[in-house]
């Protein structure tokens, strides 16, 4: 319905421009009961062709009056004569009028873009990109987008900061993507970034608490090249690709897992020295530039809370450590929170999740984002390995892309309001 | 502010504008620029045009070659067990260790009861235990649940028991695994199954098709029992190539050619890809597969394939 009047306002609206040209408003200040009773003369008088936009009342509110071009001499002198004080609001009402239809047609334009956007599809890099734009127009007094720095191949790495303002507040970092085959995790951080602003907009609890109190950091795509390459053919050459695409030191082999290249007990058991394996953990720690930008913007800043990261696939929900099977010294919190957070999912579709340590769940794993951010004092980290369990595994067809992001939405959310509860 | 001119515009427009809103919207719509519009198709052509130019271009030594890699031997592949492999007793049903003796019971369960229209899957392990037995292997006791696909979750779980004995031997030896599911006995062949069966053993069948499910996790309809009979004959590679170090899923049928019936099963020409989960390697075998309601599946010849897109042959 509002848009129906919105596009009627808007064609009337170029119609009509002609007529107000040169009209001005004009705002009335009574002074005294003999002005209020001129004023409501004037008002009375429909033949003098006065455009009153607030009713006469009294000396405590101003009056509005749209006066055509025609009657300005003669209304401001009437005013004048009559000591009645008034100032000119706008001062021509067709320029206001051009200037608020063309905001129309580009927020009608915002709109039907992220209104049309289809959550339920895979999509390319531009397309991420121009999302994450458009989420910003439509969101700017909450969203931002945060340049951490280039790829291998000079691709621009985007973060989306959802902040209410404050000088660097503690912080939530959600990333996805880091490898490239895992398309789901992407798309649910798309749905994710969304689903917060249009939280926070609508005032839905507890998204609005949270913001008011930390800042959420979401990276839709950390590992842009490698998402690229999925995407050049239908061939599983490129399709399964998992690693960044850097040169290595086998010219025949290309790329490091981004999960394996941290300074996390890089060089442990867990990963493998083999540029041509899927796991290679790289020359040296950080030496992937996808890595480093993110390893700096988070230590750059110092006050992250919590780390969580969406991979595919297995339905796990993980805490440190991968690299060794000792517990952390917060497993216990850890195990609890993981736990209620995979029953807060389960709620939504049914969807079961395992809990535990990313050592004795999956495997052991050096060089790995969540023992980097455990490590350096972020307690509350989190490793996400999103839907299937195997049946379609990194293919999962695009129908479960929103149901999938729904529930991870109800962990995260969980998580977050923990975290929210529980500073440290 | 805004909103005060957006109403009074509306009572504006009821008056004089009205009118001639018919005439007006169809002035804007011609107003609206065609440039951009054309601009940007020229502009699509053009992009794919250079594309599909660019590709045969580049020469073949520029294009990223593969390694071309041996089958990777899983035995070789982590010489040292790490340390929860060691844990003998009672295992954690979530940990790895359980529920890869699991999935390799499952490979057992689909080569001997899969079907076109049924494939198991691994619902959850509910008690797991391990001991080291005398010949130098390792043999895991498993009480787990799984599901059927196509109905997958939607359907009844099935409860099953399994042992699975890894032997640890210098050169890679399959595993060994012993199997009971309650109401085994009582699974036919659907009927779904049968009137796959007759639709497809017609002497002018020749199905083919690539990509299942497609890198959009499309697959249609018909394609979807080549699909899950795929994933039965994988189970066969699967099986063989498992070890405490692997945990094998199949990641896609590159392709399915149909080849002429022979002695009333069906036969298939599969190139299947499996994903690895410790080393998150994918694999790639060929296989040709036969196939009948009565018979079961069965892998006729099964070879594995380098991931090399140039190589013809495999490197030996």
């Amino acid at each position: 319905m509002r848009h129906y009047i919105a596009v009627f306002a808007l064609l009337a609206a170029v119609y009509c421009e002609e007529v107000f040209n040169g009209d001005q408003v004009l705002r009335i200040h009574a002074e005294s009961k003999k002005h209020i009773q001129i004023l409501k003369e004037l008002e009375r008088d429909v033949d003098f062709g006065l455009d009153f936009w607030t009713n006469v009342v009294s000396t405590e509110l101003p009056v509005d009056i749209r006066v055509p071009h025609a009657r300005l001499y003669a209304i401001k002198n009437f005013l004048k004569e009559n000591n009645i004080p008034f100032t000119v609001m706008i001062n021509n009402v067709k320029e206001l009028l051009d200037r608020e239809r063309e905001e129309m047609v580009h927020n009608a334009e915002m709109e039907r873009k992220t209104k049309s956007f289809n959550f339920a599809a895979y999509h390319d890099l531009d397309t991420i990109y121009n999302f994450m734009d458009t989420l910003v127009a439509n969101h700017s007094n909450l969203i931002s987008k945060v340049n951490i720095g280039s790829t291998y191949e000079n691709r621009h790495m985007y973060v989306l900061k959802f902040s209410t303002g404050g000088e660097k507040k503690p912080a939530i970092w959600i990333d996805a993507g880091v490898h490239a085959r895992e398309w789901i995790s992407h798309a649910t951080a798309v749905w994710l970034a969304d689903r917060i602003a249009t939280d926070f907009k609508e005032n839905r609890t507890p998204v609005p608490s949270i913001l008011s109190q930390m800042d959420i950091y979401l990276m839709i795509v950390a590992n842009p090249d490698g998402y690229v390459f999925t995407h050049r053919s239908l061939s599983e050459f490129y399709r399964f690709w998992r690693k960044s695409r850097s040169a290595t030191s086998n010219p025949k082999c290309h790329g490091v897992d981004l999960n394996r290249n941290w300074d996390a007990e890089f060089g442990g058991p867990g990963a493998s020295d083999d540029p041509c394996a899927e796991d290679y953990r790289g020359p040296s720690a950080q030496s992937e530039i996808e890595v480093k930008n993110i390893a700096n913007f988070i230590t750059d800043h110092g006050n992250f809370k919590s780390f969580m990261t969406l991979h595919s696939y297995k339905q796990l929900l993980m805490y440190p450590y991968g690299y060794v099977g000792t517990d952390a010294p917060d497993r216990t919190e850890l195990h609890d929170v993981a736990t209620q957070a995979s029953k807060a999912l389960n709620s939504w579709h049914g969807t079961v999740y395992k809990v535990g340590s990313i050592f004795h769940t999956i495997e052991q794993a050096s060089g790995a984002s969540v023992d980097w951010a455990y490590l350096r004092g972020i307690k509350y980290s989190f490793a996400f390995e999103l839907r299937d369990t195997g049946e379609y595994g990194f293919l999962l067809p695009a129908d479960q892309i929103v149901s999938t992001a729904r529930e991870t939405w109800f962990a995260l959310r969980y998580i977050m309001q923990y975290v929210c509860d529980h500073p440290y | 502010m805004q909103s005060v001119i957006r109403t009074h515009l509306e009572s504006v427009s009821s008056h004089s504008c009205y009118a001639t809103e018919l005439s007006f919207i169809n002035s804007s719509t011609r107003r609206r620029s065609p440039p951009e519009w054309i601009m940007k198709t020229f502009c699509s052509v053009w992009l794919l045009l250079s594309l599909v130019e660019l590709r045969p271009a580049l020469p073949v030594s520029q294009e990223t070659p593969l390694a071309c890699r041996g089958p990777a031997d899983p035995a070789l592949q982590q010489p040292e067990t790490p340390e929860e492999m060691d844990t003998t007793g009672d295992l954690e049903p979530t940990h790895y260790p359980a529920r890869r003796a699991a999935t390799v019971a499952l490979h057992y369960l689909n080569t001997r009861h899969g079907s076109p229209y049924r494939v198991f899957g691994l619902q959850q392990v509910h008690k797991a235990s391990a001991e080291d037995v005398a010949a130098g292997g390792r043999k895991y006791s498993l009480d787990f649940s799984v599901t059927t696909s196509p109905s997958g979750s939607a359907g009844p779980a099935l409860r099953c028991s399994a042992e699975v004995l890894f032997p640890r031997t210098e050169r890679h030896t399959p595993p060994d695994v012993q199997l009971n599911c309650e109401a085994l006995q009582q699974l036919n062949s659907t009927a779904e199954d049968e009137a796959f069966y007759q639709k497809y053993i017609t002497p002018d069948s020749a199905v083919s098709a690539q990509y299942l499910p497609d890198s959009y996790g499309n697959m249609s309809e018909d394609m979807q029992p080549f699909w899950r009979l795929a994933r039965v004959a994988a189970s066969f590679i699967m099986l063989r190539e498992s070890s405490e170090n692997t945990e094998f899923n199949m990641a896609q049928v590159a392709s399915i050619t149909q080849q002429e019936s022979s002695e009333k099963q069906l036969m298939l020409d599969y190139v299947v890809l499996l994903h690895d989960l410790p080393s998150q390697e994918i694999i790639q075998w060929k296989l040709l597969a036969s196939w009948s309601p009565d018979s079961g599946v069965r892998v006729l010849q099964m070879e594995w394939q380098p991931r090399c897109p140039h190589a013809t042959k495999p490197p030996n």
